[in-house]
Parts: structure tokens; C-alpha cells; sequence
């Protein structure tokens, strides 16, 4: 982040390659063949209910067993076109492989690795495995190269209409180029990943940002529809003074994949948050050779938004996490942090829901640290009032058919997904779903 | 603790286990091996005229990633000279005089021959002689093994030859490939044989390289039948050891049985319909001798908890359980029932019965409802859901016929019971039925009408 002190700037004196490998390792033939062997192959399955794209999990394994990796990979597009960042990024314990008939008293079977060794099969050559229809002569403008707005522009280039995908940054991919941290997705099977929706034939232009030098009024001229994939804003600000000092973890997350050998790297790093994102930082925070990570968390283990395996797997990497703490100021010495002064919390009995902090009364303590990263959630969309669209509660409000106020105009994805629901998964489940109401109200007008 | 030695024929061995004549019995050397880890005995693989094998005899069936559940080879009787293995069974017997060696021989189809070859393996102080008539590649198209073994005359007529010479115990092995092995089996009686040994291998092709559309295993680009062993070939051979078990001739002679025997549980069912000793040869190719412990280990253990003293004791305890489908008791009523606290809901068991069997699984909703499968909203999802959506199986007794297809398909272990309900029926088999009524196999009309007086409901 522009402006920041350098704590330490390094050559890359360590193996990027090797300190942000995926935490998995591929599968192999052979283990893939006795793992898709394990699956029962069950009836109606629970994995697949429990997948929010549902993808034909059984199927797509029992594929995997009988050598038919082609129909694997197209079993999974056919529900998922974003089959290569799924298998790695969702939180596969919530979902599919927590269902799984075999977890109660086995081991579920691993299904996002099979996912990920029949997506790796398939890499380079997934336009084989997808059929197009013939061209309709719509054409849709997509918001975003996300996923949600990846997968409803391949979606709808699969039902034969001409999409543009207009992606602000300089590159595609939104959160799985810039935001899941290497350890979980690569940056280069995020870009992959794009470019095989580019092999769809949708057009992706970068550069392009709704508000600046694309309105929405135009793009409703030019388009028979437009889907909005905006995400989710940047992180908020803890208006404590010091605030300069502290590293966007966004940003954070962004540089381990862009450009690691330039990032920051603290010797004892606190981390402000206990959401997924700030187990990413922390996780990163130790992968570069921290000494101390420490986590702090305003409230208690039970109000943390990170998943339960998230949570594990922190602590695996060394890290600590200090909850019901809440920082107060950043303290620095010649413009350079020393750490952060915080204060106890307690639980706020009386407040409904998910349990409120408050400052417990007890004395100030200060934990000693040369970097500060926040994590602590993203502000809504911050475009909905400039587009003139009504919200829900900050997020975009869409009807059953992920349409919008304004009629033609769909969106889905972070950017109408209340707190806690939003996931990669349902970003693409969203962009598909949206991307069939897109092709019904377009195919209706073009026979109306 | 049980006692496992048995006395074949007239052949002793400490254990029922022998190495079948095969290649884990090719050598001396190896049969020392295999005698140190415990092996009872071994058939000494077939010894006989000259022979030239060939390369990728041995082809592997091999089902959801699980290796050689079958066995095929065209590998021939031994290609070492005979003086060389006639002077290493001689070897063996000397160093193992407790341990049962059989040589298993095959020659021209010649009196003289014959009556020289066993002159030569008595020579060598064998326990046992076993003719070879089984195996159904190479050396049938030279008109010996299976040639010999599918024409119940000239089994007769060998046997006869080689009783004139012999003084040893002599065992005639069976080929599989034949409609009805009681044929061989009798003319081995009235060959005079002393014993039967069952199933040579199986006539078979492994399979097509999907690649290169040759045979696999590909023989310098062409492939053939061989003969099928190993787990795969198991209730082929059952089948054949109770037919002979069962026949009033055949049944006079002793047999030693082999066919798929890969665990002390295998070995068992063998015994218990009618085996006196048993041969293995495919799990030891996959697995070596070592095998040897837990064969003898488990079967002891099992004997022991069913008061078994002795392998005879064991011996023929369920062959009296064969029988035909004529005398099977139409009234036994059985139905499924499946364990709700132990069902894993994998609901194997009601697509089975739906797309096979009699429509007779319902899925349960957890609130108690008879549902469809994939009936979930498409914005469902999560473990949570899932699991709190999930539906189990149910069967609708009255309608299940007690088939037994969920049962086999259910992959948690007594998860789903076949339990006997009273039919309401005395007890009638298909004979007495057709005997007294014998209109009920000729005319529906007489069928439905038995039918709707015994209240049988067939939907």
C-alpha cells in the first residue's frame, strides 16, 4: 500500500514459490482413482444438495473412476463453470464433503481435491468439455470479472448470447485474482480461469469502471441486459489515531500474490480481525517468516465469522489469536510502528443475536509489534445510490430473479449478499442463476 | 485349539493348505520357502514333455481399484527339464518329510508314457501323484489337460493306466470348462482314481487395450484364452465341489478343492461343503506365502469357536444344505428391514429396489413424509440443509418380496436385516405343489387361481 513505512524491505531472499504453495497438494492419478473408488455413489446425494451450484458430485467422481475425465469435467461445468476456483477456495467442511455419508464414522470422501484433479485434468482444454449454443444476436454487459460476473457471462455465451464484461482493475478475476490468498488459489488458476470464459467467447474488457468512464445508462443503451457483479467496497476504517500506520489487509492479501518479494514483512505482526480474510493475512504473515503473529478479535470464539477448518488451520501455522481485545491506538517510534495499545472486552449479555463487546473496565495493555494489518470486513457496495438502485440493508436489493429496481438490470455475487452468506460459491451460483433469468427475459423480448 | 492336520487320501499333512500346482510351486527352492512359512503341502507344478512359454502370460482383471480379482494365464506345465525337477522333489520330501508333496504330472496321451512318468515321480518318494486334465491352454491343443478332462472317456481310460502303475495316492484334477462336472468326476471313479482335486482354471480372455484394440495382455500383438483364477472364480468353484459333493458316485472319493481361496474365511466355506483339502495358488501370486499364517491362524480361531476339533469334523457340515430350487419352501417369507440408527442414507438400497426390484423403498422425510428424490428448492444448500432435509429409506414390508438386492447393495455392515416373517402358508415345495396340483405349471389360469387361494399377491 502507497505511503506506508517499509518495515523491512528484502530482496527475495526466500522461496515465494515454495512459502505460498497450495496448502494441498494435487492429488495423483493413483490416489484420485482410489478415492473416487471410495464414494459410495450415492442416490440423491447429500454432496450435491448440500453444494449451492449442486453440481452432479457422485457422477462427476464416478467419472473420475472409470477414466472419464472429460465427462468429469463436464459434469462439473454443467453446473459450475468456475470448477477449478471452487475446488480450492470453498469451505468444502460446510458444504459438500460436510455432508458426506462417509464423515459420520469415516472419512468424507475429499472432494474438492477430485474436483480440483478433474479441473486440472481438463485445464487448457475446457472448451471441449462445454457446448455452445448458436448465437442469439443478444448481446449482455457484465459489471465485474469476478465470479459471479464470470460465471453468468459464461453462462449466458453458453446459451449463444455476445458478452462483455467490463472489469475495472487491470486484470480479471476479481476476488480469486486478488483477494484468496496463494495458499488457496494460485493466481494463475484465478487468470486461467478467466481466460477459459474468454474461450466461451465472452469479451473482457479491463480498465473499464462503471461510474467512471462507463455509465449505466449507456451500457442499458448498448445491451439487452447488464448483471452487475460489483463485490463488496473496501475495509472500513477503525478511526483509532495511528489508523495511517495500519496495513489494508485487501491490500495486504493482494501484494502476497502480485508481488511478494516487495511486501511489507513484519517481525511480530498483529492482525485486527477473525474473519476469513484476517486468517488469510495472518497465514501470510507467518508464511513470509514472522516470529509472532498475533490475532486480535473484539469479540469471543464463538461470534468469529472464519470457519471452524479456517480457525484450525491458523492455529496450525503458529498463529495466536487474542479475542475479546479491542485495539485503541497504534504506538510508533520515528514513524515506525512499535505496537498496539488495546483494551479488555467483555460480552455484552443482554444484546440479541450474535453477542455485542463492550469494554470490560480493565486496564489498557500494549502488545508489541512492528506491523498492523486489518481485516475487518468490507464496506457495502458503494455504487448502488450513484446508480440510482434500492438496497437492502447497504447490499444491491434484487427480486426471486436477481433483477434489480431497474428492469433489465440484474446483479449478484458479495454485492447482494448479506453478511455471512456471501461465499465464491454462491457468487457463481448466483451469476448462473441470474444468467438463466437474463436469457429468459432477453429470448422473451426477442420472440415478443 | 483345533487341529489342523489332515490325512487325504492317504496323504498326511500338518495343515489342509497346499500350494496348488502352479507357478508358486515351479521349484524346489521356492517350495522350501514356502514350507518354512507354513504351507501343509504343495502340488508340484505340472511336470511333462517339453515346453517353450512366452512373455505377458499372466493378464490381470482388476474392478474399481482392487488388483487381480482375476487371474488369467497361458503360462504351460513346467518349462524346467524333468531329471531337474525330479531331482528336486526328491530334495524337498527328503528335507520336509512331514510336509505332503504332490506332483502334479501330464503327458502324450499314451499308456507308455504314463506308466513312465509315474514310475519316475514314485522314484523320487512323493507323497501323491495328481493327473492333470485341466488346463485349458496350450497343452489341450496338444491333446492333453483340458483335452482329457472334457471327454469323460478318456479320463476313464488314463486313470485306468495310470491305477495299473501306481502305488502313490492318485488325485484327478478337473477342468472347469466342461457342462457338467459330474461326467469327469464319475469316470475318475471308474478310472479307479483315489481322489478328486477342483476347479482347474477357467477358461477366459482378460480383456481389450482400449488404446491399442489389442487382447490384453497383448502377445507380441495377438492373445488368446487362458485359464481364470483368483476371488473372482470362488462361487464357480463352490458350485462345482457341492455338485460333485452331492453326487451319489462322485461323492465317493475325497477331493481336494481350490478355486479363489484368498482367506481362511474362503477355506472354510470350501470345508464346510465338502473339501478335505484345500489348494491355493492365486492369492499367494499376489500376496506370496506369508498368507500361510493367517489362513491357518483364522481357521483355527473359527473352529475353535464352533467346537470344530478337527478339519474331518468340519468337512461336508453344509452340504446337506444343497439342494434345488424344486425343493425350496415357496411359503419361507423374508423381508428387509433396515436399521434406522445405523443407515448412513446413502439410499443405494431404494434406487436398487426402484430400478430393479419391486418398488418397495419409500424415502422418508426427517418429518415423517413420503418424498421424491432431488426435492430440495435450488437455493438450498450447506451440510445443515442437507443433512436436516435428508430423506432415509424406508421399506413398505407388505409389498417386499425379500429379494435380498437392498441387503447386498447396502455398504454399512448389518445395516439392513432380512428378517423371516410368517407367510400364513404351510410349507409346500415347487415338487409337492406340481405333484398335487399339477395344473399350476402349465395354466396361468390354474396359477392365479392357487395364487388367490393362498392369498399370494405378486405385483
Amino acid at each position: 500500500m502507497e505511503g506506508l513505512p517499509r518495515v523491512q524491505t528484502s530482496a527475495p531472499d526466500r522461496d515465494f514459490k515454495k512459502a505460498f504453495a497450495e496448502a494441498l497438494p494435487p492429488l495423483t492419478a493413483q490416489e484420485a482413482m482410489v478415492e473416487a473408488n471410495r464414494c459410495l455413489f450415492c442416490f440423491d446425494a447429500p454432496c450435491t444438495h448440500a453444494c449451492p451450484t449442486h453440481i452432479d458430485i457422485p457422477r462427476f467422481i464416478k467419472k473420475i473412476s472409470t477414466e472419464n475425465l472429460l465427462g468429469s469435467a463436464r459434469t462439473i461445468f454443467e453446473a459450475n463453470l468456475l470448477g477449478a476456483t471452487c475446488a480450492r477456495v470453498c469451505p468444502v467442511q460446510e458444504l459438500c464433503e460436510g455432508a458426506c455419508v462417509l464423515g459420520k464414522e469415516h472419512k468424507p470422501i475429499s472432494i474438492g481435491r477430485l474436483q480440483r484433479f478433474a479441473m486440472d485434468r481438463i485445464a487448457g482444454r475446457e472448451r471441449t468439455a462445454i457446448v455452445l449454443a448458436a448465437s442469439t444476436g443478444r448481446h449482455v454487459a457484465v459489471i465485474g470479472s469476478g465470479p459471479a460476473g464470470l460465471s453468468c457471462a459464461g453462462e449466458l455465451a453458453r446459451r449463444g448470447h455476445s458478452v462483455t464484461i467490463f472489469e475495472k482493475r487491470t486484470l480479471a478475476g476479481g476476488l480469486s485474482t486478488f483477494g484468496i490468498i496463494a495458499v488457496r488459489e494460485p493466481i494463475e488458476i484465478a487468470l486461467a480461469e478467466a481466460q477459459m470464459i474468454q474461450s466461451l467467447g465472452v469479451k473482457i474488457e479491463t480498465g473499464a469502471e462503471l461510474g467512471g468512464n462507463l455509465s449505466l445508462a449507456d451500457l442499458q443503451q448498448r445491451f439487452d441486459a447488464v448483471f452487475l457483479a460489483l463485490g463488496l467496497g473496501s475495509t472500513p476504517a477503525l478511526n483509532i489515531p495511528g489508523e495511517q500506520f495500519i496495513e489494508d489487509g485487501l491490500h495486504y492479501v493482494e501484494r502476497s500474490k502480485l508481488d511478494p518479494a516487495n511486501i511489507s514483512r513484519g517481525e511480530k505482526v498483529v492482525v485486527i480481525g477473525a474473519g476469513n480474510t484476517a486468517i488469510d493475512c495472518a497465514t501470510i504473515a507467518k508464511r513470509l517468516g514472522a516470529a509472532q503473529v498475533t490475532m486480535v478479535y473484539r469479540r469471543s470464539a464463538r461470534e468469529m465469522t472464519a470457519y471452524p477448518h479456517e480457525y484450525d488451520f491458523v492455529k496450525k501455522e503458529g498463529v495466536e489469536i487474542r479475542f475479546l481485545t479491542q485495539p485503541m491506538r497504534v504506538e510508533t517510534h520515528d514513524g515506525h510502528v512499535t505496537g498496539v495499545v488495546c483494551i479488555p472486552m467483555e460480552l455484552d449479555p443482554s444484546s440479541a443475536g450474535r453477542a455485542l463487546a463492550r469494554p470490560s473496565g480493565g486496564p489498557e495493555f500494549f502488545i508489541p509489534a512492528d506491523q498492523i494489518v486489518k481485516a475487518i470486513g468490507q464496506q457495502k457496495p458503494g455504487l448502488a445510490a450513484m446508480l440510482g438502485l434500492q438496497t437492502n440493508g447497504g447490499f444491491l436489493r434484487v427480486n426471486e430473479h436477481f433483477e434489480t429496481s431497474l428492469p433489465g438490470v440484474y446483479a449478484g455475487g458479495d454485492c447482494i449478499r448479506a453478511k455471512n452468506s456471501a461465499s465464491t460459491v454462491m457468487a457463481v451460483q448466483d451469476g448462473k442463476l441470474s444468467a438463466a433469468a437474463i436469457h429468459e427475459r432477453i429470448m422473451r423480448q426477442a420472440h415478443g | 485349539m483345533a487341529d489342523l492336520s489332515i490325512d487325504f487320501a492317504g496323504i498326511r499333512s500338518p495343515n489342509p493348505f497346499w500350494l496348488a500346482s502352479a507357478p508358486p510351486s515351479n521349484s524346489g527352492a521356492q517350495i522350501h520357502r514356502a514350507f518354512e512359512a507354513g504351507w501343509g503341502g504343495a502340488v508340484w507344478k505340472t511336470i511333462g514333455p517339453p515346453v517353450l512359454n512366452v512373455s505377458n502370460r499372466y493378464g490381470s482383471w482388476n474392478y474399481a481399484g482392487q488388483r487381480m480379482l482375476g487371474i488369467n494365464n497361458v503360462e504351460l506345465i513346467s518349462d524346467r527339464p524333468l531329471e531337474i525337477n525330479l531331482r528336486e522333489i526328491a530334495e524337498v520330501k527328503r528335507i520336509w518329510p512331514d510336509r505332503a508333496v504332490i506332483v502334479s504330472a501330464m503327458v502324450e496321451s499314451k499308456r507308455e508314457a504314463w506308466h513312465t512318468i509315474v514310475r519316475q515321480i514314485e522314484d523320487t518318494g512323493a507323497d501323491g501323484i495328481e493327473l492333470n486334465y485341466g488346463c485349458p491352454h496350450g497343452m489341450s491343443e496338444r491333446g492333453m489337460g483340458a483335452a482329457v478332462g472334457q471327454v469323460p472317456e478318456y479320463c476313464e481310460q488314463i486313470t485306468r493306466w495310470v491305477m495299473e502303475a501306481a502305488k502313490l495316492p492318485v488325485i484327478v484334477k478337473l477342468t472347469p470348462n466342461v457342462t457338467n462336472i459330474v461326467q469327469p468326476a464319475r469316470a475318475a471313479v471308474s478310472g479307479g482314481a483315489n481322489a478328486l482335486s477342483l476347479i482347474n482354471t477357467v477358461n477366459s480372455i482378460t480383456g481389450v487395450d482400449l488404446d491399442t484394440l489389442e487382447i490384453s495382455p497383448s502377445i507380441g500383438g495377438k492373445g488368446g484364452h487362458g485359464g481364470y483364477a483368483g476371488p473372482a472364480v470362488k462361487p464357480i468353484a463352490l458350485n462345482m465341489l457341492a455338485s460333485v459333493g452331492s453326487d451319489e458316485i462322485a461323492r465317493r472319493l475325497p477331493v481336494s478343492a481350490m478355486g479363489g481361496i484368498m482367506t481362511w474365511k474362503d477355506a472354510a466355506e470350501f470345508l464346510l461343503l465338502g473339501a478335505r483339502s484345500l489348494q491355493v495358488c492365486t492369492a499367494v501370486m499376489h500376496y506370496g506365502y506369508r498368507l500361510i499364517e493367517d489362513l491357518c491362524d483364522g481357521l483355527s480361531h473359527w473352529m475353535d469357536a464352533h467346537g470344530f476339533a478337527t478339519i474331518a469334523d468340519v468337512s461336508g457340515k453344509s452340504l446337506h444344505r444343497i439342494s434345488d430350487f424344486k425343493n425350496f419352501d415357496l411359503s419361507f417369507r423374508a423381508v428387509a428391514r433396515i436399521d434406522e440408527q445405523k443407515c448412513i442414507q446413502c439410499n443405494l438400497c431404494y434406487v436398487a429396489c426402484n430400478d430393479t426390484a419391486h418398488q418397495c423403498i419409500d424415502l422418508i422425510s426427517p418429518d415423517g413424509h413420503i418424498v421424491q428424490p432431488y426435492s430440495y428448492a435450488v437455493d438450498s444448500n450447506g451440510k445443515h440443509q442437507a443433512s436436516a432435509f435428508r430423506a432415509h429409506p424406508r421399506v413398505r414390508e407388505a409389498d417386499c418380496v425379500g429379494c435380498r438386492l437392498c441387503y447386498n447393495v447396502c455398504p454399512v455392515d448389518n445395516c439392513i436385516k432380512m428378517v423371516e416373517v410368517p407367510s400364513g402358508r404351510e410349507s409346500i415345495t415347487w415338487e409337492q405343489l406340481t405333484q398335487s396340483n399339477p395344473a399350476v405349471a402349465e395354466d396361468w389360469e390354474a396359477m392365479k387361481e392357487y395364487r388367490k387361494k393362498m392369498g399370494i399377491h405378486v405385483h
